[in-house]
């Protein structure tokens, strides 16, 4: 493929499927922030040009998108793999774990670090194709001893949920601080 | 005679030395589940430890760094697999050497060759710490801007066949870095009148994003695999006797291991190559190599092991970190207001000697566990891939989460888990990022006061040190443009980013 084209053979490079659309979408974003630097950093006329609060972003951009357009263009003359859109959907598919995620993250200071892990890993091993009991023993025993070496040994701070709230006081003590 | 005595002091307690065996055996097993990796288990581990002392929460992840590769090789040498990105030269002929029916063999040459590099790589260390203590003194701030900055270069131009990638990816981070408040005029830098964004973004949650949650999202978007069940008989200690054999090979990979592992962004693929192209010119059965050859297989486990020892150097004497994992270790100093540099090595030795003996015994008792467990890292390695994701997940979260109970930052680990999905997917290294927002920061610092003190650009380069580092700089940029327009594409292995 090299052949004799010499800028080809400059910048031929190994490109997997999805290559392309991930150079264009980093030369687009370099050359937004790029644009932006007048109105997101300020430049005093009395300090020198290490000194102005806009060297480093300009000169970090400036690098980004010169290295961008460089790895674009080697994405354009590299060979094309197939299954572009195949690798753009696995991309996007990733989003529903994203989503998992936050939702565990907002329902951590609900009902509490324990009863939201216990939740979370067993609603998303049961998506995830695991129905087996045994798994499912598994998936709660992550859940549990997760919460009882982060929360209860090593003190990590993770609020108590508010439904903690509604327990007798020395049960809510005891969960707030362990749980 | 009384530096030693103090450093044993501040190791004999027992929280650091069960941080020590924690670490330690944690990380064996955590290298030998393909797919997690001593960088994900740190990235989750970091907030736990900044509510430890100093030594105990470096101890905890100077073990995971340490002991991953060793358990890596597990997998690598028995289904073929490394368990951490940096065991697939060990596949070679370690995977031959067991599937010829030897995996015994096999694993206790690995582990051998690992034990010798590590303990090398420890002996160098404690031995040069001498002439560091002498020479890093002498770094003030143009020196450690342009030592940064050669970190940086190595980084992108040790990605061979990715420069560009690693150029922007770098650039990349150290426009992260700059978001937020700066910190002399305090004007805001990119916030999009975003608050927010006014603190900055985290390098920690960065950190999380790109490393743990990005591989709990391929683990769970991609097909399930179980590796097949396998078991080994027999004792495990006979490799150090076979090492014995190859002893020449061992030290002299374990010495490119140290010596590539001082350099900022080289770390152990380069090591790798040198020591394994070594091995095979100066073997008199070459055309056993990748087909089962003990040599080759001490020559990439013995250079691997003698690194992380080594990528301590810059960053203990210079605040330097060479790689990821020791930028991730940065923040645990920062955190507790212990400023590596310089001055450590003038004020806090002892602490500096302790964290040499904590990987000394480190290497220690990761050779007694693995060679009594083997068999039942082997169960733990069967996890299937989906389960590991989720698992990755619900970690993820302490790690995010329990920074500052903030959901702005779990928002953003998502968005960075979700690009490093996509840079792991393409291949694209990971690690330019995190070192462009750790040395970008070191340089905006060090060139702002260094700019102050010189009347011209050449005022920068008068002194002795800063003058070598420049011309160093000049020297990596002129051979990698000369090899690169002669189309010298040496078959190095690639790095995981």
């Amino acid at each position: 493929m090299t052949g004799s084209n010499p800028i080809r053979a400059l910048f031929e490079r190994d490109r997997r499927s999805g290559d392309l659309v991930f150079s264009v979408g980093f030369v687009i974003l370099s050359l937004f922030l790029l644009s932006r630097i007048g109105a997101e950093t300020q430049w005093f006329k009395s300090s020198g040009l290490f000194t102005q609060p806009a060297f480093w972003p300009a000169a970090s951009l400036a690098g980004m998108t010169i290295f961008a357009i460089l790895h674009a263009i080697g994405s354009v003359v590299s060979p094309r793999a197939a299954g572009r859109r195949e690798e753009v959907i696995l991309w996007l598919r990733s989003l529903e774990y994203a989503l998992w995620f936050m939702v565990y993250v907002q329902v951590v200071p609900l009902i509490g670090y324990l009863a939201a892990s216990l939740l979370f890993t067993l609603s998303l091993t049961f998506r995830i194709g695991y129905r087996g009991q045994r798994m499912l023993l598994a998936a709660a025993a992550v859940g549990f001893f997760t919460v009882l070496v982060f929360k209860s040994l090593l003190s990590v701070k993770i609020p108590g949920g508010l439904v903690y709230e509604y327990l007798p006081d020395g049960l809510r003590n005891f969960m707030l601080l362990y749980f | 005679m009384d530096l030693l005595l103090s450093s044993i002091q501040i190791l004999a307690r027992w929280e650091v030395l069960a941080a020590l065996l924690i670490g330690s055996i944690g990380g064996v097993i955590i290298g030998a589940i393909p797919g997690v990796g001593a960088a994900v288990a740190i990235a989750i581990l970091l907030p736990a430890t900044f509510s430890m002392d100093p030594i105990v929460g470096l101890t905890v992840l100077l073990g995971i760094y340490g002991s991953s590769m060793y358990g890596g090789a597990i997998p690598a040498i028995l289904i073929n697999t490394p368990g951490t990105a940096v065991n697939a030269l060990t596949t070679y002929d370690g995977h031959p050497i067991a599937r010829d029916g030897n995996p015994r063999r096999a694993l206790s040459l690995a582990y051998s060759a690992s034990f010798f590099g590590g303990v090398f790589s420890v002996i160098c260390l404690i031995l040069l710490s001498q002439a560091l203590a002498l020479v890093a003194p002498h770094f003030g701030s143009r020196e450690i801007f342009l030592a940064a900055l050669l970190g940086m270069i190595l980084v992108i131009l040790a990605h061979r066949g990715q420069v560009f990638a690693a150029g922007m990816l770098a650039c990349f981070g150290i426009f992260l870095n700059t978001v937020g408040l700066e910190p002399v005029k305090y004007t805001r830098r990119y916030t999009f009148d975003q608050t927010w964004l006014a603190s900055g973004i985290d390098l920690i949650v960065v950190v999380l994003g790109l490393f743990a949650l990005s591989q709990a999202f391929l683990l769970l978007t991609e097909r399930d695999r179980k590796p097949r069940p396998v078991s080994v008989s027999g004792g495990l200690f006979e490799g150090l006797k076979e090492l014995f054999f190859f002893k020449r090979i061992a030290a002299v990979s374990s010495s490119f291991g140290v010596m590539m592992g001082m350099i900022p962004g080289v770390g152990e693929f380069t090591a790798q190559f040198m020591s394994y192209t070594y091995a095979q010119k100066t073997s008199k059965t070459p055309e056993k190599f990748g087909k089962g050859s003990p040599e080759g297989l001490v020559a990439s486990e013995a250079a691997n092991n003698a690194v992380p020892a080594a990528a301590m150097i810059p960053l203990l004497a210079l605040g330097i970190p060479g790689e990821a994992l020791t930028a991730m270790m940065l923040s645990v100093f920062y955190v507790h207001n212990v400023i590596p540099g310089p001055q450590l090595f003038a004020t806090g030795m002892d602490f500096v000697l302790a964290l040499y003996l904590a990987l000394l015994l480190l290497n220690i008792l990761i050779l007694v566990f693995l060679v009594f467990s083997t068999n039942g890292i082997l169960k733990v390695i069967r996890i299937p891939t989906r389960f590991l994701g989720m698992l990755i997940l619900t970690l993820g979260f302490v790690g995010v989460y329990s920074l500052r109970n903030s959901t702005t930052d779990c928002a953003i680990a998502v968005v960075f888990g979700i690009f490093g999905l996509i840079l792991k997917r393409l291949r694209l290294p990971i690690v330019p990022i995190i070192l462009g927002m750790v040395l970008g920061g070191i340089m905006e610092v060090k060139l702002r006061s260094a700019m102050a003190r010189v009347k011209s650009p050449l005022d920068f380069i008068d002194r002795p040190i800063s003058a070598i580092i420049f011309g160093l700089i000049v020297l990596v940029i002129a051979i990698h443009i000369r090899g690169y327009l002669q189309g010298r594409k040496s078959p190095l292995p690639e790095g995981e980013g």
